[in-house]
């Protein structure tokens, strides 16, 4: 009898906390989605209507940013990949003794806000910083060329953020692979590329799958990379949403947007998970 | 000039760790150099070096207090998502019950939403129940999504373990608790330890949730972010490098500690 009972007593508190705290605000964010503003008062006053034309409205007006937020995020994913997967695979194979202190040097730079470091990069890159003014007087790039406030610049601020989101789990599972796999799949005659593509990349899967979640679900709803290196003309769904809540305290939109894009990423990361064949989710 | 294509060739994947490295490290590395600044207003050029601002990290208004909620929170947050993690993570690892994979899903979904989602949703509750948002919200808040990331990391540890060790403890007359308390947690102890380093870094540095819920109290990612607009204080820079290089001290200590602790 008590061997039943333990494992709900364990999960008592912390789904209790997730209950109050997490799925109660979310349903409590589906009834403000729908309200709508009450004539003449004040801002900020909302009563409940029913109006799911609020989506509609919400997404109609905001379409531009909402798929800004939905490109950027895909890009930087890609991106992130890209430069992780070879360092993961360097750690992971190459590392010998010093594989814990490189793994300590991939999460080290979070320690330093990242948002100083964002900052750090749009000094680095801005006008003053000490790559423009060199590739200028060099003609690399023409004299009213910038890199901050582009869109370039808000996609590589959130490759360089995520990055590590992307390389731990990565890690994880390459460091896993058995290296005589590797053996056996030279000994078969599998040149190099052979190898990595039929045997390091399928067995590295799950690691793939993880990391381009934990990188792309943030990256989806992140505005203050955009905010920092962007300018009015890369704005995210998350600026939108975050200006619509303390600017303009326009709740029911900032709550449908919220919805939408929750909704958005659940969709895309279901179909994902689906077509990568990991149903094991975390 | 073959021998040296061929060492190139050979050692490219540790060059190209070294490059990465580099990418990662330039703007801490920038704002390590910049806390050096003599910067009167704006920590925009430089314009000498001293060592005034670390002397002195406190002496932009409001820094150092930000500085402290930070870190009260910080501990606050990591406290309680370890304990409510660590427990949810030994239900879902030691116990088979109905019930598991709703479990499992209700851990996932707070890591797949978006977190200025949450942060929204959870500032629209404390309107409802009219409670102003500050430090107690925050840390609610900041609970809410280390929770997940504790789970998943101890449960980890868990499934890592070699159940024979705890089958050779029962067959030495050890009884449930007696096994628990004397095996099984010294076994699953460094992946709570690495949960609540995770947890802790992730409530320090977190922003989006943090400003939804914070109301006028002050973090120090909350103090970058507005302070940005009219040029950051070169005391932030020494306190951003101040953490790195004391996370950095804690994680030497840490691995020095548990190598010399295999060796004995």
């Amino acid at each position: 009898m008590k061997k039943v009972r333990t494992p709900y007593l364990l999960l008592l508190p912390g789904m209790g906390f997730l209950l109050i705290f997490f799925i109660i605000p979310i349903f409590n964010l589906a009834q403000t989605s729908t309200q709508t503003a009450l004539g003449g008062g004040d801002t900020g006053q909302y009563k409940q209507t029913f109006r799911f034309a609020n989506y509609v409205d919400a997404f109609v007006e905001n379409r531009e940013q909402f798929a800004r937020s939905f490109v950027y995020a895909i890009i930087a994913t890609a991106l992130a990949l890209l430069i992780a997967y070879p360092l993961a695979y360097a750690i992971a194979f190459k590392g010998g003794r010093l594989k814990n202190v490189m793994l300590v040097l991939v999460v080290a730079p979070f320690f330093t806000s990242f948002l100083l470091r964002t900052i750090a990069w749009k000094q680095i890159l801005g006008e003053e910083g000490f790559v423009v003014p060199p590739l200028r007087a060099l003609g690399i790039i023409s004299q009213s060329t910038t890199l901050t406030s582009s869109s370039i610049a808000v996609v590589a601020g959130m490759t360089y953020n995520f990055l590590p989101f992307m390389t731990l789990p990565l890690y994880a599972s390459i460091d896993r692979i058995d290296p005589r796999t590797l053996e056996a799949s030279g000994d078969l005659y599998a040149n190099g590329f052979t190898t990595f593509r039929k045997v390091t990349l399928p067995l590295s899967m799950p690691g793939v799958v993880a990391g381009t979640l934990l990188t792309f679900i943030p990256a989806a709803g992140d505005y203050v990379n955009a905010a920092i290196l962007g300018s009015p003309q890369t704005k995210m769904l998350g600026n939108v949403i975050e200006s619509r809540y303390f600017r303009i305290v326009d709740y029911p939109t900032a709550a449908a947007l919220s919805f939408t894009l929750m909704a958005a990423i659940l969709i895309l990361v279901t179909i994902y998970v689906r077509r990568a064949g990991t149903e094991e989710l975390v | 000039m073959r021998k040296v294509s061929r060492w190139f060739g050979r050692n490219l994947i540790r060059i190209y760790a070294v490059v990465a490295f580099t990418y990662l490290f330039i703007p801490v590395a920038y704002t390590f150099a910049f806390s050096f600044n003599d910067s009167r207003k704006s920590n925009l050029v430089w314009q000498g070096f001293t060592f005034a601002n670390w002397q002195n990290p406190c002496g932009a208004p409001e820094v150092c207090s930000a500085l402290g909620n930070s870190i009260k929170i910080g501990f606050l947050a990591t406290f309680f998502s370890t304990i409510l993690g660590t427990m949810i993570a030994f239900a879902i690892g030691r116990y088979n019950f109905k019930g598991r994979s709703t479990t499992n899903l209700l851990i996932f979904l707070p890591m797949a939403t978006p977190e200025i989602v949450l942060g929204a949703s959870l500032l629209s509750l404390f309107l409802v129940f009219q409670i102003n948002p500050g430090f107690w919200p925050t840390v609610i808040a900041h609970v809410l999504f280390c929770v997940s990331f504790v789970v998943v990391t101890v449960k980890a540890r868990i499934a890592s373990l070699d159940p024979r060790l705890e089958q050779a403890a029962m067959d030495l007359y050890a009884d449930e608790r007696e096994t628990f308390r004397r095996v099984t947690l010294p076994l699953v102890a460094p992946g709570i330890a690495a949960a609540a380093l995770l947890a802790f870094s992730l409530s320090f540095d977190d922003f989006i949730i943090t400003n939804f819920n914070s109301g006028t109290m002050t973090t120090f990612p909350k103090f970058v972010y507005t302070a940005a607009a009219r040029g950051i204080p070169a005391q932030a820079n020494v306190i951003g490098s101040a953490m790195f290089f004391l996370a950095l001290a804690i994680v030497i200590i840490g691995q020095v500690v548990g190598r010399k602790r295999k060796v004995s």
